[in-house]
């Protein structure tokens, strides 16, 4: 590991309605309770993508910024690069569409994506809001995932894939699954702070670019957790 | 008399029975449901009501209520002014509000940004009043790019005279359809949505500071426009160049900021700011908003925050040597979505005494503790407010949980 690890945000100006700073903060508060030294970059939509970056994040956006965040990033090629480097990336709703082949515009017209996912994206016929839980892929050993989703996007997994979780609440991809991955990208509709409601995600993301980590206090963190998910999963 | 078709005159008095009722049983400010009553009978009630007056509507994400207070106040000068008083700001609110006082000259009518065009189409009210746009409750608020747009659509065409903050690029987007426009520099705290030209999106260049800062768009020709009134420190300017000290008493710069928009909006009246100032000083709090109420010796400040830019405008009148309570919902009317408070910067409140209460207090409790805001748990608010020595306490709270504050104290205004 190098000296610090490098925290990429892409375009906050364009991909950042639904809180998705929260994302940032959490990552950084727990690299930093490890005593991992941490170093945030914010690339705004006018400025290159640095290809030294260990964890990326993008966010969610209106139609308009999603497209033209699609155009600048395919023109520039930076996180095309820093994934090639073996960087992680973490894409959330519109975010997560641009990664794949293809998604719907304004109009529903399809837009060309960054092909980062094998996954192509849609517009629904309704749009989905509200909370959301799944039991995510064994393979991640991973606690259920617990967040809020608001879209009206429809997400086919192509074979490159795997699904991040299984749906137990709301809507996700579609398709009875929610979110994907691929290597070390993830990709959800769970938007904003979806690392505030999972930390064993974050700390995925973290281990991905920095090994092992030590334990840390998760009390808050659990106890959102808990009233979250026993909101939402009543029996 | 009223010149109202009986149809019409029927249905908004049954609309008055049934808001009368409403404050009766204690439902509410009755606003709401006495406007439905009447829409059921009468669709074309608000365009026939609204005809009868010179009316001015009043849009932003922030600060509509309070503005729409402060223009009615200064439009009183001229005459009987109709209001929606209570912030029910949706057509049926509108009814309501225009029907409860048929003999007025004029009205100001706070719309909620979503409803402006169609409001705008059923009242053609001939003044328009746009301050800001941020992102809001994402889970019901429309995106506002698009809403930026549809307002373009909208004003376009139409003989409506709009007065614009042109420090908000995306109101001034919205606005610059129109064909009058009167520019007011009345600041933008809140920056993170308008980094991108609405135009282009291209890069915005914009000048350091919150109130009449310059800005431009890198790629194409989309600038600020040259404002005709500024807000300047404590002063208002006039497009004559003359200084008029505000000495408000609502506090914090928005709300210089939505005065120099009410001084404007009356000039467009043909109000001049030497009557319609003192007006403006007489108002103290609007709907319980910065209002202050006391318990047991506690003397506390009641501010309303829904969104980020809000708790912006919210902490700049705090005052860092008092104790502070925060409380934050998650109902219909705040949006079911938490997500906003992780756009909100709470660093500023390290080193206070604060505590977190509310619906969803374990998501801001997270928060705070992520941002390393030291923060005590409690309940419910009166928990809170026994913790507390005697003293001044300021509260911020969003709308269902400022709501119930307010009610403890019997619907505190
Ligand atoms: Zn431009």
């Amino acid at each position: 590991m190098q000296s610090s690890l490098r925290i990429v945000w892409i375009y906050p100006d364009l991909l950042s309605t639904y809180g998705d700073q929260g994302n940032v903060l959490v990552l950084e508060q727990r690299a930093r309770r490890r005593g991992i030294p941490v170093e945030v970059v914010h690339v705004r939509s006018s400025d290159p993508v640095p290809e030294q970056g260990d964890i990326y994040l993008i966010g969610g956006g209106e139609d308009r910024p999603q497209i033209l965040g699609a155009e600048r990033l395919r023109r520039d090629g930076g996180l095309h690069r820093a994934i090639q480097r073996g960087a992680s990336l973490l894409a959330v709703c519109a975010g997560y569409q641009i990664m794949g082949s293809v998604f719907g515009g304004e109009e529903g017209q399809p837009v060309p994506g960054i092909g980062l996912l094998d996954i192509s994206s849609g517009r629904g016929e309704r749009r989905s809001v509200g909370e959301l839980a799944a039991e995510v892929d064994p393979s991640l050993g991973l606690p259920t995932l617990t967040g809020f989703e608001n879209h009206m996007g429809v997400t086919r997994l192509g074979p490159g894939v795997t699904p991040l979780s299984r749906t137990l609440v709301g809507t996700g991809n579609g398709d009875g699954t929610e979110g994907c991955f691929a290597g070390k990208i993830i990709g959800t509709y769970l938007h904003g702070p979806a690392l505030a409601r999972n930390p064993a995600l974050a700390d995925l993301l973290l281990r991905w670019a920095a090994g092992p980590l030590p334990a840390m206090d998760d009390s808050w963190y659990e106890r959102l957790r808990n009233e979250r998910l026993g909101a939402v999963l009543k029996p | 008399m009223s010149q109202l078709p009986l149809r019409a005159q029927l249905a908004s008095a049954l609309g008055r029975t049934a808001a009368t009722l409403s404050r009766a049983t204690g439902r509410g400010d009755g606003s709401v449901i006495g406007g439905r009553v009447g829409l059921l009978l009468e669709p074309d009630l608000l365009r026939k009501l609204a005809h009868e007056k010179k009316l001015a509507l009043v849009s932003a994400t922030n600060g509509k209520t309070t503005t729409t207070r402060l223009i009615a106040s200064a439009l009183q000068e001229l005459g009987e002014v109709a209001t929606n008083a209570f912030g029910a700001n949706m057509p049926a609110g509108h009814v309501s509000a225009l029907s409860s006082n048929k003999a007025a000259p004029y009205g100001v009518l706070e719309v909620d940004e979503k409803y402006l065009p169609e409001v705008l189409d059923t009242t053609e009210a001939g003044v328009v009043v746009l301050m800001n746009l941020s992102r809001d409750q994402m889970d019901r608020a429309a995106e506002i790019w698009l809403l930026a747009q549809k307002w373009r659509r909208a004003l376009a065409g139409r003989p409506a005279h709009v007065i614009a903050n042109c420090d908000d690029p995306l109101v001034t987007w919205g606005a610059s359809t129109a064909a009058r426009v009167t520019w007011v520099a009345g600041g933008q705290r809140w920056h993170e949505d308008s980094w991108c030209c609405p135009e282009c999106g291209g890069p915005l260049d914009r000048a350091e500071g919150i109130v009449n800062a310059d800005w431009a768009c890198r790629e194409c020709t989309f600038s600020r426009p040259e404002p005709n009134w500024i807000l300047d420190g404590e002063d208002a300017i006039d497009p004559y160049g003359h200084r008029w000290r505000l000495d408000l008493q609502l506090p914090g710069t928005a709300n210089r900021s939505n005065a120099v928009v009410a001084l404007a909006t009356a000039a467009a009246f043909g109000l001049e700011p030497q009557r319609a100032l003192p007006r403006l000083r007489e108002v103290k709090s609007v709907a319980g908003r910065y209002t202050t109420v006391e318990r047991d010796g506690r003397v506390m400040k009641l501010l309303l925050a829904k969104n980020p830019a809000g708790w912006l405008e919210a902490f700049d009148v705090t005052r860092p040597d008092r104790p502070i309570v925060l409380s934050v919902n998650a109902q219909g009317p705040d949006g079911r979505d938490t997500s906003w408070l992780w756009d909100v910067d709470y660093r500023i409140l390290a080193g206070r005494h604060v505590y977190v209460t509310g619906e969803r207090r374990l998501d801001l409790a997270l928060r705070l503790d992520v941002a390393g805001v030291g923060f005590i748990l409690v309940d419910d608010f009166s928990q809170a407010v026994s913790a507390l020595p005697p003293g001044d306490i300021d509260v911020i709270a969003n709308y269902t949980a400022f709501q119930s504050i307010r009610t403890e104290f019997g619907r505190a205004v």
